[in-house]
């Protein structure tokens, strides 16, 4: 039943190009790229229980790498897209030492205001970064494939391989006895360190794949996008991170990227009737918290009977 | 050799003195009750020892190595184990899940995650036996918080079994449960292996002095009394404060 369904997404996701138009493909491309953003935050809020409010940084942070690497150094996958994802976990790793000293909402204030931190260098060091302006022009990457990245379609297969690699490794990590931790950490942190875990490292663990996961996304957003700017470092970025992850379902492995699939789709709907995307975001997470609490995934399965998780 | 040894410890919390000057030892596979009125530095004792909190005084040791300055989890992996007063259970786990973590917390596997826990066949058929054993294999299925008070209390303690633990220390195992309940944990305790060395709290007197071979009375953060079962029931001291002057 599992795999059964698993196996008929992937299908559908395999056989999309051949039905939709090129600006549509484009669409759930930015869809699958924040899915795997969004799964990333999932595995700290979802599983860890650590509500994160700057997961922006280490997409941004990984994003800007890849830009400027490309633009200024030179423009090869080979190095650059790794060095996003080094990034992304270096500061990740780094952050990780100052957050995950406090709990809770204090959790939430410190991850905010070091992600901000990001911001305000991106936004103020205009002759690295293009200030608010951001990095232009970031071209693709050339692999050696007979395909060429910059068409809409092979740039979509080579997103969905990045996708499938992540929710693969994510459904492994979160189904793996470090997984099963987090989960028990999430539940009850006292009685978890009683029974012999060290409940530090598997945060700090944990926190720092999450920044990898983002810094994934972050490195193949911006060669979807071929620009990056300083709105991808701040506040709003990481709070529609979590609303995907409520949505959706948080502590589920797809949940999230649900969540990020129908919420960029709407922002595209949306905006092409009006400007104020955030007060719909708003409503959408005054509407899930109501009615949803436990996000679609969470909505379904009590449909199903299931008792959520 | 001691199992577990308290030397001389002292705590305070902010200028309130918890803890004053407590000493005890307890023998390999000896089972010791601390007994006290509310506010005697019961709970803050287990605290120190299992290193949720660090004293301000005095040294800790478990079978010989000092462990004052070890943390919680460290001490967890020598052999130490503990459940606690208010349960802090993982509510929205099954039972066997929640087992299933507790057997996983001191195999060398639960810093894998590269594998799918289920590979770990021996940690199911460990937490399936705990469950079995203690009667509870009917309810492995279940979310803990749907569980019966008493069941939880249950699932307290084979969370605490679960990784064989030398020394195990027991906060109120009986708190809140009804008599026909708190039989049947009692009759848990009993039934623990006796290489298990116990320390227990409890605030029934009749059921501690049944259950132990020795008994260390704290009053007001000091050891007021201690010895064996048949002393403290005729000490007139531990007496005058269960009857004079305990008003909890």
């Amino acid at each position: 039943m599992r795999v059964a369904s698993v196996a008929a997404a992937l299908a559908v996701l395999i056989a999309l190009p051949a039905v939709l138009s090129s600006y549509q493909l484009g669409l759930v491309t930015k869809m699958l790229i924040f899915g795997i953003f969004a799964m990333s935050l999932d595995l700290l809020l979802g599983y860890a229980g650590l509500p994160s409010l700057g997961h922006a940084a280490y997409f941004g942070v990984a994003a800007y790498t890849v830009g400027l690497l490309a633009l200024r150094v030179a423009n090869n996958f080979w190095i650059d897209f790794p060095a996003g994802l080094l990034m992304a976990a270096g500061v990740s790793a780094l952050f990780g030492l100052f957050a995950l000293r406090t709990r809770g909402s204090y959790f939430l204030m410190i991850t905010l205001a070091l992600g901000q931190v990001l911001w305000g260098i991106a936004f103020g060091w205009r002759s690295l970064t293009g200030g608010d302006d951001g990095l232009p022009s970031v071209p693709r990457p050339h692999v050696p494939l007979p395909w060429s990245l910059t068409e809409g379609v092979p740039f979509y297969y080579f997103v969905l391989i990045f996708f499938g690699l992540a929710v693969g490794a994510l459904a492994l990590i979160v189904s793996s006895p470090f997984g099963k931790a987090l989960v028990g950490i999430r539940e009850s942190e006292r009685r978890m360190e009683v029974l012999g875990y060290d409940v530090w490292r598997y945060k700090y663990v944990a926190f720092i794949l999450a920044g990898l996961f983002a810094g994934l996304a972050g490195n193949l957003f911006v060669y979807f996008n071929g620009f990056v700017g300083p709105s991808y470092l701040n506040i709003l970025f990481s709070a529609s991170a979590l609303l995907m992850v409520i949505l959706g379902g948080s502590g589920t492995l797809l949940g999230p990227a649900i969540g990020a699939a129908v919420i960029v789709g709407l922002e595209n709907f949306i905006s092409g009737y009006m400007e104020r995307w955030v007060l719909v975001l708003g409503i959408i997470y005054v509407l899930v918290t109501l009615f949803a609490p436990n996000g679609l995934v969470g909505l379904v399965r009590r449909r199903l009977g299931h008792s959520a998780t | 050799m001691t199992a577990l040894e308290v030397d001389k410890l002292s705590h305070s919390f902010g200028g309130l003195t918890a803890l004053a000057d407590v000493s005890l030892a307890v023998a390999p596979g000896e089972r010791l009750a601390i007994i006290g009125p509310n506010g005697a530095g019961k709970t803050t004792l287990f605290n120190i020892v299992t290193g949720i909190f660090r004293p301000s005084a005095g040294r800790i040791r478990l079978f010989g190595q000092d462990v004052t300055r070890l943390p919680t989890h460290r001490r967890a992996q020598l052999g130490l184990a503990r459940t606690f007063q208010i349960s802090t259970l993982f509510p929205r786990l099954t039972v066997l899940d929640s087992v299933l973590l507790a057997v996983q917390g001191l195999d060398p596997a639960r810093f894998t995650l590269h594998r799918r826990r289920a590979v770990y066949g021996h940690l199911l058929e460990r937490a399936e036996a705990l469950l079995a054993d203690w009667g509870l294999a009917d309810r492995a299925g279940q979310v803990t918080r749907q569980l019966s008070y008493g069941e939880q209390r249950q699932v307290e303690l084979i969370l605490a079994l679960a990784g064989a633990p030398k020394v195990l220390l027991l906060d109120e195992p009986t708190a809140g449960l009804s008599p026909a309940e708190t039989a049947s944990v009692a009759e848990m305790i009993r039934r623990f292996s006796r290489e298990t060395t116990i320390l227990l709290i409890e605030h029934d007197m009749d059921v501690a002095l049944d259950l132990v071979d020795r008994v260390t009375v704290l009053f007001q953060g000091r050891v007021l009394a201690e010895g064996r079962t048949d002393e403290i029931r005729g000490n007139p001291k531990v007496a005058a404060i269960y009857f004079g002057t305990d008003d909890a």
